[in-house]
């Protein structure tokens, strides 16, 4: 069963904090999930499913359910790191087109940002988890796997830090018309390579940010979207993969997005260079230039090349990404980036993205996830969507 | 024994990881693999990730191997070094790489394995170049 064209992005909200000491966790969920029913124009009591992932408190959506007074039909606590939200959205559209709900709502929300997260602690996942004795002990924080599988990608297709260093400029570039980014300044290539290296061979100006906040969306079935008086975003391909360390198998070049990727191409029957638009999560530049090749945008070992000399860069550059400023300038809620990549990408084929960043004729976009360790064990998650 | 510069977490054993950790207190290096399929794994488990089999055997690696990937976190005082070993059995491992100028690291270098003292645990094979 394909779910093509059987739901749609019919609400969509980022929360403008970026730092929320004195607001609970399950607040910003609710906060988010306000934000996203309003922009829908529909009331709470329509919502008959809900998503949610790790960075809701409580027991799976039980508690976050209990919290918002939702009165559900189909609940889903999927977790798969940053790249849930897309996932999120994909069982969305199965579920709708299931007839197991009608308005489903996905939330995410966290505030690593006041309570003194970073990429460089080493954070254990519980008691238990099989993999856990034999990577604690070497120190794995997020930034050095990123790292690991940046150093391999260099080695061995010559991938170097300038290129790198050119998804974040163009991630700057896009920021600097985001009142809310954090980070709002156009920075150069040098300025990059000339940031504090953090675990080699990324640089400050390589990692995303850590912020506080969140972000709600709302996927309902297509007559539910046609009654509303939003511009129709149509979710027409799905795909979702994870990637492991495959027994000892390792390669640290490509992740997960070769095979959801091409399952989200296969079902919305579209090429590459239709695609107007895509949110690429960017944890880290690497993220970027290695997601862009496994989404098949170029070939295996030129993403350096691709991601080169601007052609990120909305209105000047092939393929604009991340229109928002991105994980790299604008906002990474509870370090899990997926959801605020839907977010621009519905804000794009809406027309709704900032006009000095809005992709003319903007009818086809694509958002991806990647949750957890790239290269190793991750997630990825593929989402197309047209306008109309 | 390496001197590590880090205070390393012990890693927690498990009934069905214990030979691997009783063997790295004696110095050795074990490495799961089936009898089934013939392929060697890692991290050990008692049933083989790749055919399902739980015919699955200890062996004793030489300890040799050469750099599959590395990063050297500037950030922690001192910088440590983890890394991706790739085996001469074959798999490919997380771990630390000790005793070395860690500017004059690259991929593909020839290592050895070498244990290092854990925060109350047992030791952890770690790998200096060789």
């Amino acid at each position: 069963m394909t779910t093509k064209g059987k739901a749609y992005i019919v609400g969509a909200f980022e929360h403008p904090t970026r730092k929320a000491p004195d607001t609970s966790v399950a607040q910003l969920h609710a906060e988010c999930a306000q934000g996203a029913i309003a922009d829908a124009g529909l009331k709470k009591d329509d919502i008959d499913g809900y998503f949610c992932a790790g960075d809701a408190p409580g027991m799976g959506a039980i508690s976050m359910a209990n919290y918002m007074g939702l009165r559900l039909k189909h609940m889903d606590a999927t977790d798969s790191g940053g790249s849930s939200y897309l996932v999120h959205v994909g069982h969305a559209c199965q579920a709708i087109a299931a007839g197991k709900c009608n308005v489903a709502l996905i939330t995410l929300s966290g505030r690593p940002r006041s309570e003194g997260s970073s990429g460089t602690q080493v954070r254990s996942r519980g008691t238990g988890v099989p993999e856990e004795p034999f990577e604690i002990p070497y120190g794995p924080v997020t930034v050095n796997l990123y790292a690991m599988a940046a150093m391999r990608h260099m080695y061995e297709y010559g991938t170097t830090p300038e290129q790198l260093a050119w998804v974040k400029v163009a991630a700057s570039h896009h920021a600097q018309h985001n009142p809310n980014a954090m980070l709002r300044e156009v920075v150069t290539v040098k300025e990059v390579l000339e940031s504090p290296m953090i675990s080699d061979p990324l640089h400050r100006l390589d990692c995303c940010v850590v912020s506080d906040g969140g972000g709600a969306l709302i996927i309902a079935r297509p007559e539910i979207a046609k009654s509303l008086k939003r511009p129709l975003v149509k979710i027409i391909g799905t795909g979702e993969a994870p990637k492991h360390t495959m027994g000892g198998k390792i390669d640290l070049t490509y992740s997960g997005a070769v095979w959801s990727g091409k399952i989200a191409f296969e079902e919305a029957g579209i090429k590459h260079a239709d695609i107007k638009y895509a949110s690429i999560y960017d944890s880290f530049t690497i993220t970027v230039l290695i997601t862009l090749e496994d989404l098949g945008f170029c070939p295996k070992g030129q993403g350096g090349r691709f991601v080169a000399d601007g052609n990120l860069i909305a209105g000047t550059g092939r393929l604009p990404f991340n229109t928002d400023g991105g994980g790299l300038c604008n906002n990474h809620p509870a370090n899990r980036g997926g959801m605020t990549k839907v977010i621009e990408a519905v804000r794009q084929l809406r027309g709704e993205a900032h006009p000095a960043v809005q992709v003319k004729g903007c009818d086809l976009a694509l958002a991806h996830g990647t949750g957890g360790s790239l290269g190793t064990r991750h997630a990825s998650a593929t989402l197309i969507m047209e306008r109309g | 024994m390496a001197e590590a510069a880090r205070k390393i977490p012990a890693p927690t054993p498990t009934p069905e990881t214990a030979p691997y950790w009783e063997a790295a207190a004696q110095g050795r290096l074990l490495v799961k693999t089936c009898t089934a399929c013939g392929r060697p794994h890692h991290y050990p488990r008692p049933i083989c990730p790749f055919c399902g089999s739980d015919r699955t055997e200890w062996k004793e690696s030489a300890g040799r191997g050469v750099i599959y990937s590395f990063s050297v976190m500037r950030r922690a005082t001192p910088p440590y070094v983890i890394a991706y070993v790739t085996l001469d059995e074959g798999v490919t491992m997380m771990t630390g790489l000790v005793d070395c100028d860690v500017d004059a690291l690259r991929i593909g270098q020839p290592v050895r394995v070498v244990f290092t003292p854990t925060d109350g645990g047992p030791p952890v094979p770690m790998f200096t170049p060789r």
